[in-house]
């Protein structure tokens, strides 16, 4: 049996969205930007999928801007409103508890002389309201919260968090990485008072190499990309067609039936956790129910190196991720576990499930019984 | 300037005695293999003394240069243009012009040097040699000649058709590959194996690999590392038969068996008698290793001694005596650095002891190793029957 567990590091693309890549590859491969029919015809994907995406969180079309995938859209959505906004301002405001593509921008900005405010968050992995609100100076410009951790799952109160800065100030911009989250999540910017909202195509049985950034109209946010003057001057480069209609086909699918999935994926995320208590030395450090996102399950086990149990558990056909796929390359201990008070010793012996439409119970009972089989050899031999 | 063809010159094997015409014949394959990689068609041919790499399509002449310059056995590859014989009044031109080409900045000093192989060209050496430096002179005034430290040696040897060059690259050195036996080297994924394969392949040796690998304990990326690492060597040792052992279940025996401060040096014995085995089934004479005198704890002289104790074949360790920043200097410059320092978990390292002994005493280990006496040859045989082969090069 194979169980693919590793929907958060990316997905399998649905049928339909690799009908539609090949299909623009292969006959309508026009650029949109071209005067003639091929352009045009090209051009229509595009149109299409903005409108299917923009439905989907009721804003309008013109608020979607594509962009190359997640990474892009959080770099676009902090670089371009920290850029257009340095007057009123150099303050942002953010969590101890980002994504990298998130971080690592803010870092880059605190040496172009912004300051950065970094919140803790709770064993949840919740800011605190509270905190958020002191934070808020006269010079904030810009908030940055993730919706859903990647790492265990945390869901963030959005738009409490929108309604505490909007209160306070409407000007501040307020940035919610929702890469975890959008598919998974009825998400309403306007509601919620999100104006930037980042989102990865690959991680919703889209296409790699796409994504969006919603920018509500308002919002002054500075390019990255010039020259072609591509999507209204906001990012030149001739649009990845075929990404983007993928994309689209996967964004209108994941919110069909919407409710109905997220039932059935909570449902097995329950399932998992439940069976995963069952296991001597396992610790489940993501929340039950509505609390956690539905797809995401962290769980340590005592006495065994992650990297050793995940190369036990691939010779199964069972794949996992140690800390979050994207930043296990480099070996620095996840900050997010640490956050949120995952014991030391538990930091390197954490694994993440993480669900996709394609999951089956039968893949989730398979998983649990190859931990209980491997999981007392493995704990016999520790370094040392 | 396009050369159509290469004088590639060689060292050591000129004074080879009898044995000459093998050490020439195996310089030739080996320059073939290596030409093979670059793009166009090349025809490699032994004249007196002499070998040449004559090029018979348009041909990649940084690449065609590159390629050789991994030879080993070659001390010196020499670009070359051929010209036809029309007299020697056309010779100047053609030597001229030959100079032209080559050099954009006429400043450097030169001396002719001629040969005549035909010994019916109507000159002598001597006075090709003057006129054509004449010629040399008038054309290009920033150029002086210096017939003792000359800057650039302008050749010109005369047979049925005419050879220039003055360019001199040096080759690799050492001896062709397959002129020395073969033999079997451990590689496990760090700086210093890669480097002492090269090493011993320089001295003509013909390099087999052999991996141990882990799993779960080890990952499959760990595992390409070394693929990668064996096929960067074989750009220099040319082809690699590289054999990855499942060496888990040893490895869990000895640590359930044996005291865990021992495993180390017991696990590196295994190691070597598997190797050796694996050796000797593939007509190796000889094990290498990458061991650097003292650089962990399982090199220590005594170490070293213990884990050398299980071998009756020669164990060659080319770095012994290296600090590790010359071997890092090898590794960068033979390109396998990069390769070795991708950080990937080694099957040493997972199990390593806190305190692991530095000086093992010889007995004690022995009886240590009579704990695994119940299973240990039946798992050593199974490693050595299920070892996979990868074949490794360009």
């Amino acid at each position: 049996m194979e169980a693919y567990l590793d929907n958060s590091a990316t997905t399998r693309a649905l049928d339909s969205v690799q009908e539609i890549v090949a299909r623009v590859m292969r006959e309508d491969y026009g650029n949109p930007s071209s005067r003639h029919k091929k352009g045009m015809e090209a051009e229509r994907y595009i149109k299409e999928a903005r409108s299917v995406i923009a439905r989907t969180m009721k804003v309008q079309d013109k608020e979607i801007l594509f962009t190359s995938g997640g990474t892009e859209s959080n770099n676009m959505a902090l670089f371009g409103a920290a850029m257009a906004n340095q007057r009123a301002g150099k303050h942002i405001i953010s969590t101890r508890i980002e994504h990298a593509s998130v971080y690592q921008p803010l870092a880059c900005l605190e040496q172009l002389g912004f300051a950065v405010t970094y919140l803790d968050v709770d064993r949840e992995g919740h800011i605190r309201l509270q905190e958020l609100e002191e934070a808020i100076r006269p010079d904030t410009i810009l908030v940055s919260v993730m919706y859903v951790n990647n790492e265990i799952g945390a869901v963030q109160p959005v738009e409490e968090i929108g309604r505490v800065i909007k209160e306070r100030n409407p000007r501040i911009l307020f940035h919610v990485d929702g890469i975890q989250a959008y598919g998974k999540y009825e998400i309403r910017p306007k509601r919620q008072g999100i104006d930037l909202l980042s989102v990865s195509g690959h991680k919703l049985h889209g296409p790699k190499g796409v994504g969006f950034l919603y920018i509500h109209e308002k919002a002054k946010v500075k390019p990255l990309l010039y020259g072609g003057g591509q999507q209204k001057d906001m990012r030149s480069g001739t649009e990845n067609v075929p990404g983007v209609a993928g994309l689209g086909v996967a964004a209108r699918e994941m919110y069909t039936d919407f409710s109905e999935r997220i039932r059935r994926m909570r449902e097995l995320k329950d399932f998992f956790i439940d069976r995963l208590e069952e296991i001597p030395g396992t610790v489940v450090n993501s929340q039950r129910g509505e609390k956690g996102a539905p797809q995401i399950i962290s769980a340590s086990f005592q006495g065994v190196r992650s990297e050793v149990l995940l190369h036990a558990l691939e010779e199964r056909g069972i794949y996992v991720s140690s800390g979050s796929a994207c930043s296990s390359n480099h070996p620095a201990i996840s900050g997010t576990l640490m956050a949120v008070g995952v014991k030391r010793e538990l930091l390197d012996s954490t694994l993440r499930f993480s669900l996709g439409i394609y999951n089956t119970r039968e893949q989730l009972d398979y998983t649990i019984e190859a931990l209980k089989e491997l999981l007392p050899v493995l704990r016999r031999y520790q370094r040392g | 300037m396009k050369y159509q063809s290469f004088l590639i010159k060689y060292a050591e094997i000129g004074v080879k005695g009898k044995n000459r015409y093998m050490f020439e014949d195996a310089l030739v394959k080996q320059i073939r293999y290596a030409l093979k990689a670059v793009e166009g068609e090349f025809e490699v041919t032994k004249e007196s003394g002499r070998i040449y790499a004559n090029a018979l399509t348009d041909f990649d002449d940084e690449d065609a240069v590159a390629a050789l310059k991994r030879v080993f056995g070659i001390s010196a590859i020499c670009p070359m243009v051929q010209v036809d014989d029309l007299g020697f009044e056309e010779l100047k031109h053609q030597v001229a012009s030959y100079l032209e080409q080559v050099y954009p900045e006429k400043n450097f000093t030169f001396k002719v040097n001629a040969r005549r192989a035909n010994k019916q060209y109507p000159m002598t050496s001597e006075e090709i040699n003057r006129e054509l430096g004449e010629v040399i002179l008038e054309r290009f005034p920033g150029l002086r000649v210096d017939v003792h430290q000359p800057e650039v040696m302008v050749h010109v040897e005369i047979r049925s058709r005419i050879n220039l060059y003055s360019q001199v690259i040096p080759g690799p050195g050492g001896m062709p590959v397959g002129t020395n036996g073969r033999a079997m080297l451990l590689l496990s994924g760090g700086i210093d194996s890669p480097v002492a394969g090269y090493m011993i392949a320089k001295r003509g040796v013909v390099i087999e690999a052999v991996y141990f690998h882990a799993p779960p304990y080890t990952s499959d990326r760990a595992r390409e590392k070394v693929v990668e690492l064996a096929r960067l060597v074989s750009r220099y040792a040319g082809p690699i038969r590289l054999q990855i052992v499942n060496f888990t279940d040893i490895q869990l025996y000895i640590y359930d068996q044996c005291p865990h401060e021992e495993l180390t040096i017991i696990m590196r014995r295994y190691m070597m008698r598997i190797a050796q085995r694996i050796a000797e089934k593939q007509k190796c004479l000889g094990l290498i290793t990458g061991e650097s005198i003292g650089q962990v704890a399982s090199q220590t002289v005594q170490s070293l001694a213990a884990t050398n104790e299980v071998c009756s074949m020669p164990v060659f360790r080319p770095v012994i005596g290296f600090d590790k920043q010359e071997i890092v200097d090898i590794a960068e410059q033979i390109g396998t650095f990069e390769t070795s320092i991708q950080p990937f978990e080694d099957c040493c390292t997972i199990f390593v002891a806190k305190h692991p002994v530095t000086k093992p005493n010889i007995h004690i280990i022995r009886k240590s190793e009579e704990k695994l006496s119940e299973r240990i040859e039946e798992m050593v045989c199974e490693a050595v029957e299920t070892a996979q082969t990868v074949l490794c090069q360009e």
